[in-house]
């Protein structure tokens, strides 16, 4: 909890991302502002093609928009090279996914390896760095396995410990409950808040399940047609942890 | 990422579609086998040749010829200018092959002696061709694989056969060595007769000539059999060509048997001035025929060298080559569409993979750099299979000729060289083809958009 709630970890200004189709304009993202507070859990709701994914990804400077800014620490997500941006995606940002998005041929080993060997860790670090992480996400028994050989809640955790292996401040899921049914989607959602409750790590999470939402996150962000609706601050019924 | 990481990641990607990647590496190890062994042939065969033309001693000797004997009366009645150069022609004879022997790296310099005469062998007679070999046949290969021994010295009463004179002498031509043989022939003696011996020396050309001609004496000599081979020796400007016996240059000389050329110097006068009609001169390396060859040309005398050949000679295996590596070249080019061709695939069938690594902080350049290590891996391994394939291809060649050869009774030759230049230039050329094939799928999959790569379906 050491960032608090004071700052400011991404902030979205003006931000659109649309999509020349033909003569049809799409605009999966349009116009939207939100700030995301350090340490703070946000959940992005709205329903399908509502651009959810859309504007996770400009966070996650996957993609760049068309025109607005994202200013994460000072820098603008916007301006930056491919390479800078790489840079961030590898030290600043992790990301889960619905699909889990674990490489099928590597261990689970290899694949929380993988974004050290992408960031250049020192290899004499890794093995140490990798059973932290799984350890976080308690498949620490797990190293040798393929993902085929795990259920769909364990790989979502491993993904999770992929995530988590080069220390970013802020975790990106988009729907990383989806694929899985409502109880191992709770241990997933457990996982979540941990980690913004032990480690004070800013989440934003896409989600269409309103209660899911309700339940874990600080604030809802709701989107509808690329545009930002409203965003509330629920009643800290769910979320008696917030910071003081 | 790090280079380490890199060829990891490379070869287990590599491993992955196992078969279709080996299929790919077998292609291109395919390919640079063919050029390997079009190339080492292309090699083998210029050594070879070039080696076997070194030992026919045809580059470096200098025909010498009086320009008397050159159509140079013709010339000088045609017009009405003197000897192309500054210094008449002059006489072809002892004083000037005695000053050619003179000049500095020439190794020896001597005259063709080529006569009909008949050897009685078991007191049957053989007509047959005789020539004078100089003693610098002994290291001219020519004599290479023959039975026996060359001449013990340059003034030994020996005598080499041909394969196939031994053969109507003998059933079994081997045997033959050891064995005498007379050599009958017609002895030129000067006019009026003055002493009717041929113990004089070379010398004995001068006394011919107080006498302004000369008479024809019959006369024996007794050679031993030394040496039986089967090829003809070379030995330049076909000068022992179709004779079959062969003696010591100097014993010939003594013998100062009647010649061809001597009815020449009849016929056109020049007997008072006993010369010859030409001189081979030997010249230490090939390199230093041009200084020489102007050198005697000063002299007065017309020369002739074979060395335009070889230059010609060369292009024409700078051509083989050419063509041969263009051929060989062939193979690779296929192959290298091989490689475009898998690692294009595997980019359709690894989008989600490549969205994955950009997801987790790969750069563009990362996934580039992993796509050249995979195609890099594959010229490497690839390379060095298509080394040994290339190697083994022109062995066996060389084993096929070989057997070929043996069947025929000529001796093994060794047409394909694989020098450690070509090995390692064609793994080095193998992984620069392989790298610029992957140039196109790299960069390709380097610009995949993460987000569609991502995008669940
Ligand atoms: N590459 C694209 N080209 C055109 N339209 C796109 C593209 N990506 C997304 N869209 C459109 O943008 C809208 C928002 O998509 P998305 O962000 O995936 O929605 P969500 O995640 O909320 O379901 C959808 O209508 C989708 O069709
Ligand atoms: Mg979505």
């Amino acid at each position: 909890m050491s960032q608090g709630n004071n700052g400011v970890a991404i902030h979205a200004d003006n931000v659109s991302r649309h999509y020349q189709m033909g003569a049809a304009l799409i605009r999966a993202v349009d116009d939207v502002s939100l700030s995301v507070g350090a340490g703070e859990f946000l959940a992005l709701l709205g329903s399908s093609g509502s651009g959810k994914s859309t504007l996770l990804n400009l966070l996650a400077g996957l993609d760049r928009p068309t025109a607005g800014a994202i200013v994460v620490r000072g820098r603008n997500l916007a301006e930056m090279d491919t390479h800078e941006l790489a840079r961030y995606r590898s030290l600043t940002v992790g990301m889960v996914f619905q699909a889990f998005n674990l490489l099928p041929r590597m261990t689970l080993e290899e694949n929380v390896e993988l974004p050290l060997r992408l960031a250049e860790v020192d290899r004499a670090d890794r093995a140490a760095r990798v059973r932290e992480a799984l350890e976080h996400v308690h498949l620490e028994k797990r190293l040798a396995h393929r993902p085929s050989e795990l259920s769909g809640g364990e790989q979502q955790r491993a993904a999770l410990a992929r995530a988590l292996v080069n220390r970013p401040t802020i975790l990106l899921a988009d729907e990383p409950t989806g694929n899985l049914d409502s109880a191992t989607g709770e241990e997933i959602m457990l996982l979540l808040k941990s980690f913004n409750q032990s480690m004070g790590m800013t989440i934003v999470m896409v989600t269409h399940e309103r209660p899911l939402a309700e339940r874990f996150a600080h604030r809802i962000a709701t989107v509808a047609d690329g545009k930002l609706i409203s965003v509330t601050t629920k009643p800290a019924t769910e979320c008696n942890h917030e910071n003081r | 990422m790090k280079i380490g990481d890199l060829t990891e990641l490379a070869v287990r990607n590599l491993r992955e579609a196992i078969l279709r990647n080996s299929l790919t590496t077998l292609g291109v190890a395919v390919g640079v086998a063919s050029l390997v062994a079009m190339l080492s042939l292309g090699v083998g065969l210029q050594q070879f040749a070039s080696q076997r033309l070194a030992n026919s001693g045809l580059f470096n000797a200098i025909f010498v010829a009086s320009r008397y004997n050159a159509g140079e009366y013709e010339r000088r009645s045609r017009q009405n200018q003197p000897a192309d150069s500054s210094t008449p022609a002059r006489p072809l004879d002892e004083s000037a092959r005695r000053e050619i022997a003179g000049l500095p790296n020439v190794n020896e310099v001597y005259p063709e002696i080529r006569f009909m005469t008949e050897i009685r062998y078991n007191d049957k007679p053989y007509p047959t061709m005789v020539a004078g070999m100089p003693d610098s046949a002994r290291t001219d290969g020519a004599f290479d694989g023959m039975q026996g021994k060359f001449f013990s010295g340059p003034n030994a009463d020996e005598t080499i056969l041909q394969i196939e004179f031994a053969k109507e002498l003998s059933a079994q031509p081997s045997a033959l060595i050891g064995k005498d043989l007379v050599l009958r022939y017609a002895e030129r003696q000067a006019l009026p007769a003055q002493g009717a011996s041929k113990t004089a020396s070379a010398g004995n050309r001068d006394e011919s000539s107080v006498g302004g001609g000369f008479s024809v004496v019959p006369h024996e000599e007794k050679l031993r059999i030394v040496g039986i081979i089967s090829t003809e020796p070379e030995g330049g400007f076909g000068a022992f060509g179709r004779s079959r016996v062969f003696i010591p240059l100097a014993v010939a000389e003594t013998l100062s048997a009647t010649q061809v050329s001597d009815l020449r110097d009849v016929l056109n006068g020049s007997s008072k001035t006993s010369s010859y009609a030409s001189l081979t001169a030997r010249v230490k390396s090939p390199t230093q025929v041009p200084q020489v060859e102007a050198a005697i040309k000063g002299m007065g005398f017309t020369t002739f060298s074979l060395l335009d050949t070889t230059r010609n000679l060369r292009l024409f295996f700078t051509v083989i080559d050419l063509l041969l590596g263009i051929f060989g070249s062939l193979a690779l080019a296929v192959a290298t569409l091989g490689i475009v061709n898998t690692l294009v695939m595997a980019i359709l069938e690894r989008r989600r993979e490549i969205g994955v690594f950009k997801a987790l902080g790969a750069d563009d350049r990362d996934i580039k750099q992993l796509f050249f290590a995979e195609a890099g891996v594959m010229g490497l391994v690839g390379g060095i299979g298509g080394v040994a394939l290339g190697w083994l291809i022109g062995k066996g060649v060389t084993l096929g000729t070989n057997i070929y050869l043996s069947r025929q009774n000529l001796p093994p030759v060794n047409i394909s060289a694989v020098p450690l230049w070509l090995a390692l230039g064609a793994i080095a050329f193998a992984i620069v083809v392989s790298l610029a094939a992957g140039l196109y799928p790299a960069s390709r999959a380097a610009h995949l958009n993460p987000v569609e790569a991502l995008r669940y379906e």
